[in-house]
C-alpha cells in the first residue's frame, strides 16, 4: 500500500474545512477502506465493519436464492409454466400444479389488508391523535405486545375460538345478506378461506397501527400546531397536517402488512383446511404457499415432490417481490405528483 | 378598552414555570410589542392567548385570559372557536407542503366553508396575498408548493393565511426575523395598516422595529412581566433598570 505525498495532507487537514468535509471528501475520493494518513483509525473500523455487514445481506440474499432456484429446476424443467397456470396437485401421479395456493395466498392476504387497512390505520389515529399522551402510551404497548404474539398461538386461538365464532354466527349472516355472491355460498364449516383472512387480518392489524404510529408520530409538531392556529378542529387537523404527510408511509406500513400476511405460515395451516383446490366460495377449505410447504414437506417422497414444493417457495418469494416492486413504484408516484404539481 | 386581559397567568412546561404570575391589559386596535431577552417566555406568552400552549405535551396554564371579558380558559370553552378569533403567525415558517401557494392561503377558509365560488377565492388570494406583500412575487405561480418559496416568502404566505380567516387578534411572533430589511419594512407597513380592524401583538428581538411598529411594550424578563407601558414611555423613560439595561443593550 503506497500512502500519498504528504505534502497534499495539510491541504485536506484545512483548519477553515469542516472536518465533515474533510471526512466525505476522503470517502469519495477512495471508496475501499484504505488506511491513509489523515483518516482515524475509527474511521477505518466503521467503514470496515458496516462494508461488510451490508455484504453479508447481499451474500445471504444470493445464497438463498441461488439454493431454491437450484432445489426447484427439476420441478420447473418438468413443468414449465404449465406449473403455475395448473391447479392439479396430486403428489400421488406426480402431477403438481401451484393455482390453488397461489389462489389461496392472495385472496387470502387481499381480504386480510382489505379488513386490517381501515382498523390498522384507525387504531393508529386514535392512538397517536384522540388519546389522551398517558393512554395512549400504554395501548401503544400492548398493540405492540400483540404484534409480538407467536403466530402459532394466534393458531390455536384461530381453531378454537375465531373459527367457530366465524361458523356459528359470520356466515349465516354473510349468506343471508350477501349470499347472491357465489362468495359468500357454501358449506358452515370451522376452517376455511375466510377463517384464514380473518386470523390473517387479526395478526396484521397491530402491524398496520404500529408503524403507522410512527408515522403518524413523524408529522413535524409545528404543521399540527399551523393546522390548529387556523382553528382546525383535531379531524380537521388531522385532514390537513397529518394524513397528506403521512401517505407514502401509511402505504409502506400496509405493504408490510400484505407482506406478513403473504408469508405467514403455521397460523393459516392451523385454521385454512389445506385443501389443494380453487372454490368460489370463501367458507371452503383452501391452502397457501407458504402453510403448504410447511404442511407437506415431511410427506414430500420422491424428489419431484421436494422439487415442486421448493418452487412454490419461489413462486412466494416472486409474489412478494412483486408487492414491493410495486409499492415502492406507488411511493415513488405518489410523492412526485406532490411536488410537481 | 382591553381587547385581552391576563390575569395571574402562570404557564407551566411539566413541572418548570416558564411564565410566572403575569398580569396585563392589551389594549384593542392597538398594536403591543412583547421583548425580551432569547428563552424569557414571549412565544410560551403568545401561545397562552390563543390555547396553543396546552397543544405541547405535558404543558398547561393557571389563571385566567380574558377575551373580551371573557374567561378562555373557563370549562366548556372551545379552543377550536378562541383560535378562529385570535390567529397567529409562528416564529418558523410552516407552509403546509402539500398544499399550493393558494391552498395554504385559503386553508383556513376552508374549514368554516366560507369559500363559496372560485371568483370569490381568488379575490380573498389576491388580498391576502397582497397584504402580505407577496402577490407580485407568486401572482404567476399560485399552483406552485408553498415549501418552493423561499424561507422569508413562506412566513409572508403564512402571514397571508392568518389573515384570511378574518380573526379580531393576530398574534406574530418574530414575524420578520426570516426576512429581508425590504419585507420587514413592508410587514412593519402592514401591522400599522391592520390595526385599525385588528388587535396585534406582536414579539420581536428588534428594538427599531418595537419603537417603530408598536403603541404599546410589555418587556419580559425570565418569566416575570418587568414592565408594560406606553413604547414611547419605555423607550425613552423606562421605570425600571433592568428594562433600561436590555433596551440600550447592556444585556440579553
Ligand atoms: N416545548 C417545550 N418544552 C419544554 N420547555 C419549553 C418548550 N418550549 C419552550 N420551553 C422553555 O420555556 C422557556 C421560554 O421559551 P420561549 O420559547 O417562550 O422563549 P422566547 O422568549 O420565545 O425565546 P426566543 O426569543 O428565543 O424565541 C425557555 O426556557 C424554554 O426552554
Ligand atoms: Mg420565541
Amino acid at each position: 500500500m503506497e500512502l500519498k505525498p504528504l505534502e497534499r495532507e495539510p491541504a485536506l487537514r484545512d483548519p477553515s474545512q469542516p472536518l465533515a468535509g474533510t471526512v466525505r471528501h476522503r470517502a469519495l475520493a477512495h471508496r475501499w477502506p484504505r488506511l491513509k494518513v489523515g483518516v482515524p483509525l475509527s474511521e477505518f473500523v466503521f467503514d470496515g465493519i458496516t462494508g461488510a455487514a451490508a455484504l453479508t445481506v447481499v451474500v445471504l440474499l444470493l445464497a438463498v436464492t441461488t439454493v431454491v432456484i437450484i432445489e426447484a429446476w427439476p420441478a420447473v424443467g418438468r413443468f414449465g409454466l404449465r406449473f403455475l397456470t395448473s391447479t392439479d396437485w396430486d403428489p400421488a401421479n406426480e402431477q403438481f400444479g401451484a393455482l390453488p395456493f397461489i389462489y389461496g395466498t392472495v385472496v387470502s392476504s387481499l381480504l386480510a389488508l382489505a379488513v386490517a387497512a381501515p382498523f390498522g390505520i384507525g387504531v393508529a389515529l386514535c392512538l397517536s391523535e384522540m388519546a389522551p399522551f398517558w393512554l395512549s402510551d400504554i395501548l401503544g404497548f400492548l398493540v405492540e405486545l400483540l404484534a409480538a404474539i407467536p403466530s402459532v398461538v394466534y393458531g390455536l386461538w384461530g381453531i378454537f375460538v375465531l373459527g367457530p365464532w366465524l361458523r356459528d354466527y359470520v356466515e349465516p349472516w354473510l349468506g343471508r345478506y350477501l349470499g347472491f355472491l357465489p362468495l359468500f355460498r357454501g358449506p358452515r364449516v370451522a376452517v376455511s378461506l375466510l377463517s384464514a383472512s380473518a386470523i390473517l387480518a387479526v395478526m396484521v392489524v397491530p402491524y398496520v397501527s404500529a408503524v403507522c404510529r410512527d408515522v403518524f408520530s413523524a408529522v413535524p409538531a409545528s404543521l399540527r400546531e399551523a393546522a390548529y392556529a387556523l382553528g382546525a378542529t383535531r379531524w380537521e387537523m388531522v385532514r390537513m397536517a397529518v394524513l397528506p404527510h403521512s401517505v407514502s408511509g401509511i402505504v409502506g406500513a400496509l405493504i408490510l402488512g400484505l407482506g406478513r400476511a403473504l408469508g405467514e405460515t403455521i397460523a393459516v395451516a392451523m385454521v385454512i383446511g389445506n385443501r389443494p383446490a380453487i372454490s368460489a366460495s370463501l367458507f371452503m377449505p383452501s391452502t397457501t404457499l407458504a402453510s403448504a410447504i410447511a404442511n407437506e414437506f415431511t410427506e414430500a417422497t420422491s424428489d419431484l415432490y421436494v422439487s415442486a414444493l421448493i418452487e412454490l417457495g419461489m413462486v412466494l418469494i416472486l409474489i412478494s417481490l412483486l408487492v414491493n416492486v410495486t409499492a415502492r413504484l406507488l411511493i415513488y408516484n405518489l410523492t412526485r405528483r406532490r411536488f410537481s404539481s | 378598552m382591553a381587547k385581552l386581559s391576563l390575569v395571574h397567568l402562570s404557564a407551566y412546561f411539566g413541572r418548570v414555570k416558564t411564565l410566572k404570575d403575569i398580569n396585563l391589559d392589551i389594549p384593542e386596535y392597538n398594536v403591543t410589542a412583547v421583548i425580551g431577552p432569547s428563552g424569557c417566555g414571549k412565544t410560551t406568552l403568545v401561545r397562552c392567548l390563543n390555547r396553543m400552549h396546552e397543544v405541547v405535551r405535558d404543558a398547561r396554564v393557571e389563571g385566567e385570559v380574558l377575551l373580551d371579558g371573557e374567561n378562555i380558559y373557563a370549562p366548556g370553552v372551545d379552543p377550536v372557536q378562541i383560535r378562529r378569533r385570535v390567529g397567529m403567525v409562528f416564529q418558523k415558517p410552516t407552509p403546509f407542503p402539500t398544499m399550493s401557494i393558494e391552498e395554504n392561503v385559503i386553508a383556513g377558509l376552508k374549514l368554516n366553508g366560507s369559500v363559496r365560488n372560485s371568483a370569490q377565492r381568488a379575490e380573498i388570494v389576491e388580498r391576502c396575498l397582497r397584504l402580505a406583500a407577496l402577490w407580485d412575487e407568486v401572482k404567476d405561480n399560485l399552483g406552485k408548493p408553498g415549501t418552493s418559496l423561499s424561507g422569508g416568502q413562506q412566513q409572508r404566505l403564512c402571514i397571508a393565511r392568518a389573515l384570511a380567516v378574518e380573526p379580531e387578534v393576530l398574534l406574530m411572533d418574530e414575524p420578520c426575523s426570516s426576512l429581508d430589511p425590504a419585507s420587514t419594512a413592508r410587514i412593519e407597513e402592514l401591522v400599522l395598516e391592520l390595526k385599525s380592524q385588528y388587535t396585534i401583538v406582536i414579539v420581536t428581538h428588534n428594538m427599531q422595529q418595537a419603537a417603530r411598529a408598536s403603541d404599546y411594550t410589555a418587556f419580559l424578563l425570565n418569566g416575570v412581566l418587568i414592565e408594560f407601558g406606553e413604547t414611547k414611555q419605555i423607550f425613552t423613560n423606562p421605570k425600571r433598570q433592568e428594562t433600561e439595561d436590555y433596551i440600550t443593550g447592556r444585556f440579553g
